[in-house]
């Protein structure tokens, strides 16, 4: 085990953010088993307050979710160079089996405790609390992802060695390398230029399609969340490429180092912020039918798919401005 | 817009609230800082230390290779130095010479080396500046020395370092090869070790491979394994500094609990009369998640700053020898400035973060206080 400063935060913050997810969920089972909106009991009253009290962890978690994501990454590029081969992020995560499950259960926590929190915002304009059962048995799910991602980073600090040799974005990202992410680089690069275009398009068509009418939530919510694992694809594929200027290098971390501006962080955000918001709309939508959300909320959803659409714009805006402005030409080589 | 005003609002209340109750927040915010202090204390400084072998290590060889007999250190035959040269891909090779030199007069241990190009005449040495300041028998600027054989030699001191570089030649003799021969003992033919200038880079392992082959008593040294070797150690001793001070962060932590979770009278009829007048138990929480941020902010950016100040403006006299080692020469050298936003990220995760969770409960508890029944009880 390497026992840097950061990784000491990030194991204590893992410790802590485990820990109050599983509180949390003790008080979800509580609130899943007694329920009872009818109820004036002192139980039931005891119950409605506690509402409050986790949907203040779970709004802290998210925010140290995604300040834990980036310093994961950080932390990961950071320590390349104690490991012989690596050369950024990608490197120090392939060290052991645990680096890039870590990743993957990190950064889906993020997007799942986002849309946690919008659908606990959504059923506080209820007057009796319509989406609350639905919400503590997604809390459960989320709970016990937060608990394997504390397992998982532990093991990926724990089990590091830093005198392995290891493979780099030079390897795990070529196209021979006969990985999932070997065959995500060697897409062609013109074919996901259109792909991701096109669906880029259509997601913001189906949202002005909503926005209009109120009508095909569902849609938007399923292209958004199509949109946000197919960017992870192109960045891959093509959009790296054109800030590192290298046809060969699809290295998807690099994106958030110094001599890239930390252009990356940019990115990443506003792909998540649209996908976080996309999914959201389809899920408050399906679950608003029957309760007192239906004639409230649908102000709040116009609210999210804006906003999803605007994020995804600037996504999609950065992810362009190096195809049209800078002189490198992919489909040149 | 309106969302901004109404924190503002929250914002202007939580600081008149605070400066009401000024001793008990004055005394959280004190031990709030000395906790940032000494984290980041320790961060600043091996960061900086750990930069400063970097750029030194720089300018140092890509390769090193020393002989070994029965997995010790032994003196290199400088024959071996032609059979380097042989193999492909390596610019130049040199031999070195340099080792130490106990002197008991000032019980230190002082490092003896010969320079590629010795400017000063026979029978002098050039010395940094902590050598002067500490060998204690200095006499008409000449250094006595005992031989292996035991004869007194001397070497007349014809220059000095610029404290720019005084963290490594704080403790440096620079003499003649004959001189340090005559002192040292070592036989003609010999040398302490080879430096290996190689052009391309990426031919380092692949090259060390080949001299492990030609010569096996050897054993090549890469820069950047050593490069490597520093940053596990720095990252080491700060982590072992941050694992040390882990009881008194949890001190503090549970020092926090308690504030938080013992409400003073007054702390209670204030939150009970805010009720009564219509706040609700999510205003509450806003409120006194702003008190909570005013404290971590403040205490983050004053306890960071005198950090600042300790390392890079003072040399960090809390730490300076747990960090740097146990060589007692080093003189006060002053270090870089670099502060990077990832320290403060890390200084920001281990401790406001730990700080916000732990005051959730509390400030929860706070916030769902019956008005009623808070009145009631203090009538």
């Amino acid at each position: 085990m390497i026992l840097s400063p950061a990784i000491i935060a990030m194991i204590l913050g893992s410790f802590l953010i485990g820990g109050f997810a599983l509180y949390a969920s003790f008080i979800g089972i509580r609130i899943l088993r007694y329920w009872d909106i009818r109820s004036g009991s002192e139980l039931q009253l005891g119950l409605e307050r506690k509402t409050y009290l986790v949907s203040t962890i779970f709004t802290c978690l998210l925010g140290f979710e995604l300040f834990s994501l980036f310093l994961f990454v950080y932390t990961a590029d950071h320590i390349h160079s104690l490991f012989v081969g690596a050369m950024c992020a990608a490197g120090s995560l392939a060290v052991n089996s645990y680096g890039y499950p870590s990743l993957v259960v990190k950064v889906t926590n993020f997007v799942l405790c986002g849309i946690w929190l919008l659908v606990n915002h959504a059923d506080y304009r209820g007057y009796d609390y319509p989406l609350i059962k639905v919400k503590y048995k997604l809390l459960l799910f989320i709970a016990l992802l937060l608990v394997l991602e504390a397992v998982l980073q532990v093991g990926y600090f724990y089990h590091m060695k830093s005198d392995i040799i290891t493979s780099c974005c030079g390897t795990l990202f070529s196209e021979s390398a006969g990985n999932l992410t070997a065959e995500l680089t060697a897409l062609p690069s013109y074919g996901m230029k259109v792909f991701f275009y096109l669906g880029m398009t259509l997601t913001l068509r189906t949202g002005i399609h909503f926005l209009a009418t109120g009508k095909g939530a569902t849609v938007f919510s399923i292209m958004a969340a199509w949109l946000m694992v197919f960017s992870l694809a192109s960045i891959i594929s093509f959009i790296s490429l054109y800030y590192y200027e290298l046809p060969t290098h699809h290295c998807p971390f690099c994106l958030i180092q110094r001599e890239y501006h930390g252009i990356g962080y940019a990115l990443y955000l506003f792909l998540f912020a649209g996908g976080i918001a996309g999914m959201s709309v389809g899920v408050i939508h399906r679950l608003k039918c029957g309760t007192s959300l239906e004639m409230s909320i649908d102000l709040l959803l116009s609210r999210l798919c804006l906003f999803s659409m605007s994020a995804y714009i600037a996504f999609g805006a950065i992810a362009t401005y190096p195809i049209l402005f800078s002189d490198f030409r992919l489909e040149g080589y | 817009m309106k969302w901004i005003n109404r924190q503002l609002f929250f914002l202007d209340f939580t600081l008149s609230s605070l400066s009401r109750r000024k001793g008990k927040n004055l005394a959280l915010l004190f031990v709030y800082t000395v906790v940032v202090f000494v984290i980041s204390s320790v961060l600043f400084f091996t960061t900086a230390l750990r930069k400063e072998a970097e750029a030194i290590l720089e300018e140092s060889p890509e390769m090193i290779v020393q002989r070994t007999i029965a997995g010790r250190h032994d003196l290199i035959p400088v024959e071996y130095m032609q059979k380097i040269k042989s193999i492909r891909g390596i610019q130049s090779v040199r031999a070195r010479l340099w080792g130490y030199y106990y002197h008991p007069a000032s019980r230190a241990n002082y490092t003896l080396m010969v320079p590629e190009r010795y400017q000063h005449s026979e029978g002098t040495a050039e010395v940094g500046d902590g050598v002067l300041r500490t060998w204690g028998t200095l006499l008409e600027n000449q250094l006595y020395f005992k031989t292996r054989d035991g004869e007194a030699m001397t070497l007349k001191v014809a220059g000095t370092f610029k404290a720019s570089t005084d963290l490594v030649s704080s403790d440096l003799i620079l003499m003649s090869e004959a001189s340090f021969r005559r002192l040292t003992g070592m036989p003609e033919g010999f040398a302490t070790d080879l430096t290996v200038k190689i052009r391309n880079r990426k031919e380092c392992p692949t090259i060390a491979e080949k001299i492990t082959h030609l010569l096996p008593d050897t054993r090549p040294i890469l820069r950047e394994e050593i490069l490597r070797t520093y940053a596990s150690l720095f990252d080491w001793r700060s982590g072992y500094m941050i694992v040390l001070l882990c009881g008194a962060v949890l001190a503090f932590f549970i020092f926090t609990w308690e504030k938080a979770t013992g409400l003073s009278t007054d702390e209670r009829c204030e939150v009970a009369i805010l009720k009564s007048l219509g706040w609700d138990i999510p205003d509450i929480l806003i409120m006194k998640f702003w008190e909570g941020a005013v404290i971590s902010l403040t205490a983050f950016l004053i306890g960071a700053m005198a950090a600042y100040i300790h390392v890079f403006l003072t040399s960090a006299p809390l730490f300076e020898h747990a960090m740097k080692g146990w060589a007692v020469l080093y003189p006060k050298f002053k270090l870089y400035p670099a502060v990077s936003p990832y320290q403060l990220a890390v200084l920001f995760s281990l401790t406001v973060l730990p700080y916000t969770l732990i005051t959730i409960v509390p400030i929860w508890k706070v916030a769902v206080t019956d008005p009623d029944a808070v009145m009631r009880y203090n009538a």
